[in-house]
């Protein structure tokens, strides 16, 4: 009865899904990010609210459909006071809450947008229909991702063709991808456990099937599983290496800034760069992206727009390999 | 009321003001929607030039700014002829009217047909878009871009244009069986609103289209 | 003497008539055969979902049916509906005019509304459209292998048949009035028809070139959204949801105004904040246009746009929150009738403000996170566009049929069938708040079988919903033969349309009334009595 996607799937010992079926479900959803907490703090005092109002004006009005119902005689000689006063109490009243709201879940937005400087990169390239997942070990996976426990990881996601969505329900993590430009999404996992990985935006035929799952692991676990996908798998920044040799970008980028007859990438990134015709940029993932698929965008003050263009030649992975290696690159 | 005035004054209004009063509101409303219209256009075209502005400036200089300044001054010139059909009608003169509703038509025509040549040397130079666009330089994909909302802007102010034209002939053909006199003459007065927001688009088109300069 | 109905009853006189009031009913027809095509859709979904795999549809056909579903209830249904039906009907009548400003100008609205009709519905039956109604690029733009340019041709066309009607409305409001009927005279349907207008008028225009920008992208392979072209998907993101969230107020804004008639008539009260109601629903119109950017939080734009378009997502709630204490307060001290408008109405305020208040989980930037894009959001609008509008249009319908077919429906059953439907409703929806915080993604074929349970509550509700729909359908057509004759004012409400004859003779009036009393002008009298075969 159920599908493929989630029959197939192997729950780890003592998950709770393996004891799940159609009579025994959850309510609520797990918890196990440190963002989970705070979203759902929001969440229940937001919920507090609908419930209030809801129940306030429900039984208000069931209260005076029975008092004041048509077949009883009561009092209904209006006072002729203003009631001003109540129409600004309940302007007022609901205006306050609504800007506390604001303000305090503002305050957790911005922090889950705001990767810690100690996250560990990972990436995920997107497409019809799967989540390709790597990290700077090399290890690649396919709709599935292995995390460290409380340890922050930092995704890069790109798509390779339409607008997909990253979703992690277990974290409060979700993020669009989308095709020619990074996101950035990041999440600290604060339980062991394997957790469902869905694509939330609607991507065409097989939207409900790009499902996989994120596994979360002791420290020492993940070393070892690390260590097991490593045997086989070359570094993301040695792939890149290798992508920097295979393509020539070695003989026109090199280490010293005089060489070559373009600006050299030692030191590089997250560095301002100049450009021709004064403006300033920061050499960010985005710009060395699109430097390497269109040059001509944004031409290096000093320099002459020579670089050829990679677009077609290098795919989304490969990009990001690039990336890992360009960022190994320390001022000599 | 007199018979004549029962004729003209449709039965949902009580008097004639009334009926030009909602008329023109109906028409400024009408342009309103034109400028989102238009607007989605604009933006679209704002945040391409952002992202591309050496692409456009470079795709800007194949179009002939001489021109396109000529075409603003045919137009602006047509405006002025239906500015001056909408006096003739208000001063109840059936010929005069007749005659500048026909140089705004005659004027209109010539914008078009001056479109139609520059769209044939757009074509000639494979410079529309889609599977035949070619466009020297790197940033072909972005040329391609402006002059695919070159074509769309121009070509929605064209069929503007040519809806204009059909109103106006068949304003000549009413002006010409009598419809109109000093008390009525609505359907003028709302379709020189409609010709001037025409115009006023071309203003904003020429500059962003034909007048684009390299950045620095 | 003849009535609108029986003063020419060939069909030319109908297909080319110029009177508001069959014009209503001609679109009367027109949205209740998209209603059924709609709920045909749903009805489809809702039974694949009873199992946690495929077994009905297959994937793309699925994926076609929510789309058709979306199209069909949000552009030929909830959007036209109160508008098209009763604000044509009523409004003229309501300020003590003929008719409409263009009358002419309302029926090419209907022949345009058909025509695009007829270009949606040549889509469908070709295959269909698989790209949601939300048309995201670059799916829509340049993957979708279905039918995308002739549907977006036939919303682009119905497009402007809502621009059109909208501007009838802002010119027949603002010249039209009758001597006396001052702005704070009209009723609050009419204010609530005027807001909505101005969202009509400003918001289509710009869905209209969106969708004209993604045709020729298709045809013409050029990248103006697509990022390997250079293109910006999210430009089309930004374009659409800056006409799709004006629009959702197009679909709740009417049926405040209805509320804001019911409820004074069946507590015989004067609407406790007038002034209040009717600025809060051009507050709503305004406001409305600047929220847009909520659909797209988690979109990676600029944390200080979300930030922007949160608050501001926050401050639109406010004159939707005063409106529902209003309405609550009208019943303060009146004399209450649970007749079958009433019902709806009671209904409609509790259904709208668990709708509105789920929406601040959703303005909310932090909780949007996890709940965006998954059934949380579902639920959130079907509690406003059913829970709410769809409940507003059946308490019109009901109010307003006798003056409008000269008939009473049997009250027994029009009050059954409104509790089925809340009952019907909530046992929908409800369940779908808790698949979304469990995060079961939207437009999902297939789901992880813990989500089944929640799914199959969902689809028994939707059928109990189904019967409550269906029945008015058989009742108000078996009322239109069997039906009691309703005489000018079975409700004793105030409002000019109650003071002409059921039905209306075609002029509305004999004679353009002055205007001397304010609005809603009850002193808790009683309701006149129902007849017995009413009943």
């Amino acid at each position: 009865m159920s599908h493929e996607c989630y029959e197939k799937r192997e729950w780890p010992r003592g998950s709770p899904h393996n004891n799940m079926n159609i009579w025994n479900f959850p309510l609520l959803p797990e918890s196990a990010s440190t963002f989970a907490a705070h979203i759902d703090l929001i969440l229940e005092f937001l919920l507090a609210i609908t419930v209030f109002f809801s129940v306030a004006i429900g039984l208000a009005i069931i209260y005076f459909a029975v008092k004041y119902r048509h077949t009883r005689e009561i009092d209904r000689v209006h006072s002729g006071k203003s009631m001003l006063w109540i129409e600004i109490t309940w302007t007022v009243v609901p205006l306050i809450i609504v800007l506390f709201v604001f303000v305090w879940s503002s305050g957790v937005f911005y922090w889950t947008r705001k990767a810690p400087e100690n996250a560990l990169p990972m990436f995920v390239v997107a497409k019809q229909w799967m989540f390709k997942t790597q990290n700077l070990e090399g290890v690649r996976e396919i709709n599935s991702l292995h995390v460290p426990l409380n340890q922050p990881i930092r995704l890069s996601l790109i798509s390779e063709d339409v607008i997909h969505g990253f979703s992690i329900p277990a974290f409060r993590v979700k993020q669009d991808i989308l095709p020619g430009r990074y996101n950035m999404t990041w999440f600290q996992a604060t339980k062991v456990g394997t957790y469902h990985l869905f694509c939330t935006a609607y991507c065409g035929d097989q939207h409900s099937r790009m499902v996989g799952t994120v596994t979360v692991m002791e420290p020492k676990d993940y070393e070892e599983w690390l260590a097991g996908g490593k045997s086989s798998a070359v570094t993301a920044s040695e792939a890149g290496e290798q992508l920097f040799n295979k393509y020539g970008c070695i003989t026109c980028h090199k280490a010293n800034p005089g060489e070559g007859r373009c600006p050299t990438l030692h030191g590089l990134y997250g560095n301002s760069v100049k450009l021709v015709g004064g403006r300033t940029v920061i050499a960010d993932e985005a710009y060395i992206r699109e430097s390497i698929l269109n040059p001509q965008a944004k031409i290096v003050a000093g320099y002459e727009p020579v670089m050829p263009s990679y677009q077609g030649q290098i795919n989304e992975e490969g990009l990001l390999e690039l990336l890992a290696y360009i960022k190994t690159l320390k001022v000599k | 009321m007199s018979d004549s005035h029962s004729s003209i004054l449709s039965h949902q209004f009580e008097t004639l003001d009334q009926q030009r009063a909602s008329a023109e509101f109906g028409m400024w409303l009408f342009l309103v929607t034109e400028v989102l219209f238009f607007g989605g256009l604009f933006v679209s075209y704002a945040v391409y030039r952002y992202l591309y502005p050496v692409a456009f400036a470079e795709s800007s200089q194949t179009l002939d700014m001489w021109l396109g300044c000529f075409n603003t001054f045919v137009l602006l010139t047509s405006s002025l002829t239906m500015a001056l059909a909408v006096h003739a009608a208000e001063a109840g003169d059936k010929r005069k009217l007749i005659r500048f509703l026909l140089f705004t038509m005659f004027l209109g025509t010539v914008f078009l047909v001056i479109k139609g040549f520059e769209y044939h040397h757009k074509f000639e130079h494979h410079l529309v878009p889609g599977a035949h666009f070619e466009f020297e330089g790197p940033e072909k994909e972005h040329a391609q871009i402006f002059f695919f909302l070159y074509f769309v802007m121009t070509g929605i102010h064209g069929l503007h244009m040519i809806i204009g034209l059909g109103v106006l002939s068949v304003l000549i053909l009413m002006a010409y069986n009598d419809r109109f006199s000093k008390e009525y003459f609505n359907p003028i007065h709302i379709t020189g609103l409609y010709w001037h927001f025409v115009d006023i688009v071309w203003i904003f088109l020429y500059p962003f289209l034909y007048l684009i300069g390299h950045p620095k | 003497m003849k009535n609108y109905l029986t003063q020419d009853i060939s069909l030319k006189s109908w297909l080319l008539t110029k009177d508001h009031k069959r014009i209503a009913l001609l679109y009367l027809i027109s949205i209740t055969f998209f209603f059924a095509i709609g709920g045909f859709a749903a009805l489809c979904m809702r039974l694949e979902l009873l199992t946690p795999g495929p077994d009905l549809l297959k994937a793309a056909n699925y994926n076609k049916m929510f789309t058709l579903h979306g199209i069909s209830m949000v552009f030929f249904f909830l959007i036209p509906s109160i508008p098209t039906v009763f604000g044509n009907f009523l409004i003229p009548i309501m300020i003590g005019a003929r008719d409409l400003a263009f009358p002419r100008l309302n029926l090419a609205s209907w022949y345009i509304y058909t025509l695009g009709a007829l270009f949606a519905l040549t889509a469908a039956i070709l295959g269909g459209v698989d790209t949601g109604w939300t048309f995201y690029t670059p799916y829509s733009s340049t993957y979708s292998n279905t039918h995308v340019v002739l549907m977006a041709t036939g919303i682009f066309v119905a497009g402007f048949s809502s621009i059109f009607t909208g501007l009838n409305f802002l010119v027949t409001i603002h010249k039209m009035r009758a001597p006396g009927m001052t702005w704070f005279r009209l009723p609050l349907f009419v204010w609530a028809h005027y807001a909505t207008s101005i969202i009509m008028v400003l918001g289509t225009p710009v869905i209209a070139i969106t969708l004209v920008l993604v045709g020729l992208e298709r045809l013409f392979g050029v990248g103006i959204f697509d990022p390997r072209l250079g293109g910006d998907p999210l430009l089309f993101q930004h374009l659409f949801w800056f006409y799709s969230h004006p629009a959702v107020y197009i679909m709740i804004l009417p049926g405040m105004g209805v509320i804001s008639e019911i409820i004074p008539c069946f507590s015989r009260n004067r609407i406790f904040g007038y002034e209040f109601v009717a600025y809060s629903s051009i507050a709503i119109a305004i406001l409305g246009f600047f929220v847009w950017g909520h659909h797209m939080f988690i979109t990676g734009q600029s944390v200080y746009a979300g930030l922007v378009f949160s608050l501001l997502s926050f401050l639109v709630a406010i004159p939707s929150a005063i409106k529902a204490f209003t309405w609550t307060a009208t019943l303060y001290k009146g004399r209450i009738y649970l007749r079958t408008p009433m019902i709806y109405a009671l209904g409609f305020i509790g259904l709208f403000t668990i709708g509105g208040l789920t929406g601040l989980i959703l303005a909310s930037l932090a909780t949007d996170i996890h709940f965006h894009d998954t059934y949380f959001v579902i639920a959130h609008f079907h509690y406003i566009m059913v829970g709410a509008t769809m409940m507003a249009y059946l308490g019109a319908l009901h109010f307003w049929w006798p003056k409008i077919t000269g008939k009473l429906y049997p009250e027994f059953w029009g009050r059954i069938s409104a509790v089925i439907v809340f009952l019907g409703f909530n046992m929908t929806f409800f369940p779908q708040f808790i698949l979304g915080y469990l995060g079961m993604p939207r437009r999902y074929h297939v789901y992880p079988p813990e989500f089944q349970v929640l799914n199959i509550f969902s689809t028994a509700g939707a059928t109990i919903l189904g019967v409550g729909y269906l029945m008015p359908f058989v009742y108000l057509i078996w009322s239109l033969k069997y039906g009691p004759d309703a005489g000018n004012n079975p409700w004793g409400a105030t409002g000019l349309e109650w003071k002409t004859v059921s039905p209306p003779i075609t002029e509305n009036f004999t004679q353009i009334p002055t205007v001397t009393e304010e609005a809603y002008d009850y002193h808790q009298e009683p309701m006149p009595d129902l007849p017995e075969e009413a009943m």
